[in-house]
């Protein structure tokens, strides 16, 4: 219970607070500079500005309601605390009403991912990872913009995991089944590729290709456009089930304490209610952020869509040739450009760049050789995304006077570092992240992204275990008082 | 920086998770709370601002009365925690 609590704020002076208006004023004047710099240069930057403070929305939102899928699974199963999980449902069902507006006014963005068994798989190595990093990937990007140098070594570990994971052959190769390869041999693919050498070409082109993919719309049967979108895609898919997961919650996490505080609420379906809503605003900072997350995701697929409009593109890899860039783009002449909000795919590319620099040539492959390319960060739209988000948080952190510089100790490097590369991994094989492959998904009327929830929670669930187990032994040997 | 919890008098314990992120103040909190009897205190140090609102929320859930949160120009936090 906190009524009653005394707040202060020791040595937090009026300068400080002028100090950090400052710095916070010099990073949004930063990113202005750059996105007037390079309309300046050619207006077609204004598609990757659009990403820019799309991503600076998100990160500022993310920041302020500390807002982390990681903290989702984890506080719950751990400390039985459910505001993360709330304010995420909160933001899937916004994200999922914005979306099917956008989708009716013939502006989404979004392609389905293929329906199948990996996204459990993925989710669960990538919640199982993100257990120990202490944030999901965005939740990383937005802890880095707080000064979080373990936060930052997340980011990093995580991207060259995927970027390593999707070129490695070898003994990986061996655990290919044959139906995978003899699929992927079956499809007339550029020889540059050596798609049945390396194993996650073959789970690709063997596997995912293969595998069929739907909305919730489309699956109901529903004619009109308008029913497809609100009705399947975003009641069916997005607003059921997350009411359906809160009344989970309140039951399992919630109902009992807030009882406790309301001894004298009348039995009934009233006082239910009651508690449940108490629930659902219990933290207005998170509530708030995911009312913010939510509405912006929809709307970035409406700009990103009308700018493809306005410039004649489907991909920002067209925009690149038109601007006479032409390095980095893939087989197909595209760069990875999804037109929503999205992490991971784009931060692999940016390790990749990196391993290019030092001479390590990665386009070998599906991934990088004929989807996304190997674009330098400068000519990445979809890592400036990535970029202001860092710089969104970094703001909002600057503003609560809450921005600090923090290096790990060896112990938190470590769990940073190897939780960072499971999720490198996790987010290879379930095709994305908290966000591309859960977030943006199930809003969107994708079920894929549930059976990506599903792993994930799992996964979440296993670290926890672990975790517990481990602090426990820690202590045990450590602490006089021990646990 | 280490962890430290540590009996500071009759009734009052303290918990120091400066240095450490998400989810180790909050784990290490929920296990210092279960190892205090009803009454007592615990005065937590950390410096994570996320964690502050998974405890803060986990308190609330537990019944814990939080009687002081304090933040110094370092951005250590500084929260008093009673045991229900």
């Amino acid at each position: 219970m906190t009524d009653g609590v005394v707040c202060t704020t020791e040595g937090v002076g009026a300068a400080t607070s002028r100090a950090n208006t400052w710095r916070a004023s010099a990073v949004v004047g930063a990113f202005l500079l750059l996105s007037i710099w390079t309309y300046a240069l050619d207006a077609r930057y204004l598609y990757f500005s659009a990403y820019l403070w799309f991503g600076f929305i998100y990160g500022a939102s993310l920041q302020y309601g500390r807002f982390c899928m990681a903290s989702a699974i984890r506080d719950l199963f751990a400390v039985g605390v459910p505001r993360m999980a709330v304010g995420i449902m909160i933001a899937v069902v916004l994200f999922s009403l914005v979306s099917a507006a956008v989708t009716v006014a013939g502006k989404s963005t979004f392609h389905a991912s293929p329906i199948g068994l990996y996204s459990v798989v993925g989710g669960a190595i990538f919640g199982f990872g993100m257990v120990f990093t202490g944030g999901c990937a965005t939740g990383s990007l937005y802890k880095t913009g707080e000064g979080s140098v373990s936060a930052l070594l997340v980011v990093i570990s995580l991207s060259f995991a995927q970027a390593l994971f999707v070129d490695v052959g070898g003994l990986l190769d061996a655990l290919v089944p044959a139906s995978w390869t003899a699929s992927a041999a079956a499809k007339s693919m550029p020889a540059e590729l050596t798609v049945t050498k390396g194993w996650y070409d073959q789970f690709l082109a063997g596997y995912i290709w293969d595998l069929k993919s739907v909305t919730a719309g489309d699956a109901l049967g529903l004619a009109s456009p308008a029913a497809k979108a609100f009705i399947g895609n975003s009641l069916v898919n997005a607003i059921l089930p997350a009411i359906v997961i809160l009344a989970v919650i309140y039951v399992r996490w919630y109902r009992k304490g807030w009882l406790r505080k309301n001894k004298g609420a009348a039995p009934g379906p009233a006082r239910e209610v009651a508690g449940w809503w108490s629930m659902v605003t219990a933290s207005k900072r998170t509530a708030i952020a995911g009312l913010v997350l939510g509405v912006a995701a929809g709307l970035q697929m409406w700009v990103m869509q009308t700018l493809q409009q306005k410039f004649g593109i489907s991909n920002a890899g067209e925009l690149l040739t038109a601007m006479g860039n032409t390095q980095g783009l893939s087989l197909q002449e595209t760069v990875f450009d999804p037109g929503y909000f999205y992490v991971t795919t784009q931060e692999a590319q940016g390790a990749a760049w990196v391993l290019a620099q030092l001479g390590m040539d990665l386009r070998d492959n599906i991934f990088f050789g004929m989807e996304n390319g190997i674009p330098s960060p400068l000519a990445n739209p979809v890592l400036w995304m990535s970029f202001s988000v860092i710089g969104g948080s970094m703001v909002m952190a600057l503003l609560a006077n809450e921005f600090k510089l923090k290096m790990p100790t060896r112990e938190i490097a470590v769990w940073a570092i190897g939780g960072g590369i499971l999720m490198g991994i996790g987010s290879r094989i379930g095709m994305g992240c908290n966000i591309g492959a859960f977030f943006a998904t199930v809003t969107n009327g994708d079920p894929s992204g549930w059976l990506f929830a599903l792993g994930m929670t799992a996964g979440g669930y296993g670290g926890v275990k672990f975790f517990n187990w481990w602090i426990e032994r820690k202590m045990a040997k450590e602490t006089p008082l021990g646990f | 920086m280490a962890m430290k919890f540590e009996k500071v008098s009759e009734g009052k314990y303290q918990l120091d998770v400066q240095g450490y992120v998400c989810p180790h103040p909050q784990l290490y909190t929920k296990k210092a709370l279960e190892k205090l009897q009803s009454g007592e205190t615990l005065e937590l140090l950390f410096d994570n601002p996320s964690s502050g609102e998974s405890i803060s929320a986990m308190c609330d859930s537990q019944g814990d009365d939080i009687l002081e949160q304090a933040q110094d120009a370092g951005k250590t936090m500084r929260w008093t925690i009673r045991k229900h």
